[in-house]
């Protein structure tokens, strides 16, 4: 099912582009203004950022990915108007043992629930197991995110463990659960 | 107040840069010793490299997520190994990592009493919630010493390490603060 003319980076409405260093810096960083969008896609203080620090945060992760060749971060745009709507990593790759971890992430809640982190999420995987050659993908996931994690289930991921009491957040802690998707795995459910 | 830093084989301590260098690289070159506690491809560093790697944490002084010790056997002061704990600040979280370098003493539960040590670090001297570790499917040895110091099974990703052409499994553990108190029967002097 896969030839060399497939495109990686073209889905049915999104597409996955170079970062835009005019552009993405503003549009990110009204995203880093909104709480949820940073307790969603992060486990570290979600913080707000000035476009200046945006921008110089991109320029960080285009010299890691160009020096340690452990890192692929993607801009995700919708089709349509070429915005920018999220973002997305292959990141952490052991290449000797064919693992790494994914993020995803929809920056505006008025972009979410439209089908565009499923199609960004399937070119992720595509990316990881047919261009990269990885055997397994990683993700984890905090467990008061339900979208994502329908999203990964949807998908054929198993969850795998179940850290119980990992975060802490509005002042209570959750569990942090470990998802895995192995190639075969996403083979089978790919050809469904 | 308790000795934090002594057990009943080992203690904690923090060694002079050229003296630990020479241990870790030595120890380096036991490919077993470092296939069991590391998921990276076995390297050879000299001892010159590691020195620097050490003086460059050094100079960038002793941070509040840091705290890497080496272990030494109480009964005869021998170097026999090192753990690090990361701690989490924002998730009160540790993660600990352990290597006991010597073979000779390997299976004599020294691994494991400086692992009690830094569960009982962790939570009384950090304020963690919960100490955290990984290790190999291959690594019994390991599990078993874990779940002696309180650890408990969280779960395993399935076939996540390459090792002699074989796919294994790692294991993740943790061990919580009430259940560490719970353990200890209300008793820390």
């Amino acid at each position: 099912m896969f030839d060399i003319a497939t495109q990686l980076f073209e889905s049915e409405d999104v597409r996955f582009g170079p970062i835009d260093y005019e552009k993405d810096p503003e549009i990110e960083s009204k995203w880093t203004h909104n709480a949820e969008f940073m307790r969603l896609y992060e486990f570290e203080p979600a913080r707000p950022l000035s476009a200046a620090i945006v921008k110089k945060e991109y320029e960080k992760l285009e010299k890691r990915a160009d020096e340690r060749k452990n890192l692929y971060p993607f801009m995700i745009r919708a089709k349509a108007d070429d915005r920018l709507i999220g973002k997305a990593v292959i990141q952490w790759i052991e290449w000797t043992n064919g693992n790494c971890m994914i993020r995803l992430g929809i920056g505006s809640a008025d972009d979410r629930r439209k089908g565009y982190g499923t199609q960004a999420l399937k070119m992720l995987l595509r990316f990881a197991f047919a261009e990269l050659n990885l055997f397994r993908v990683t993700a984890y996931i905090g467990e008061y995110n339900e979208g994502a994690i329908a999203l990964l289930k949807k998908f054929g991921f198993t969850e795998e463990v179940r850290r119980r009491q990992a975060l802490e957040r509005e002042g209570r802690r959750w569990d942090l659960l470990v998802f895995g998707l192995l190639k075969d795995e996403w083979q089978n459910q790919a050809s469904v | 107040m308790k000795d934090l830093f002594r057990g009943e084989l080992v203690r904690l301590t923090s060694e002079e840069p050229e003296l630990q260098a020479k241990y870790e690289a030595r120890w380096q070159r036991d490919t077993e010793f470092h296939r069991l506690a590391d998921s990276n491809p076995a390297e050879l560093p000299s001892e010159k490299k590691i020195k620097e790697w050490l003086e460059k944490k050094i100079d960038g002084g002793s941070k509040p997520e840091r705290y890497p010790f080496m272990i030494r056997a109480l009964a005869d002061d021998k170097l026999i190994g090192f753990m690090g704990l990361w701690l989490n600040l924002m998730h009160s979280e540790v993660w600990v990592g352990i290597g006991i370098g010597e073979r000779e003493y390997w299976g004599k539960g020294y691994g494991t009493d400086a692992m009690k040590l830094c569960v009982q670090f962790s939570f009384l001297e950090l304020g963690a919630q919960r100490v955290s570790l990984g290790l190999h499917a291959y690594n019994p040895r390991a599990l078993k010493s874990y779940e002696k110091a309180g650890f408990k099974l969280e779960g395993c990703t399935r076939q996540d390490m390459l090792r002699e052409g074989k796919r294994t499994d790692s294991f993740w553990m943790s061990v919580l603060r009430d259940e560490w108190l719970q353990m200890q029967n209300g008793v820390i002097a």
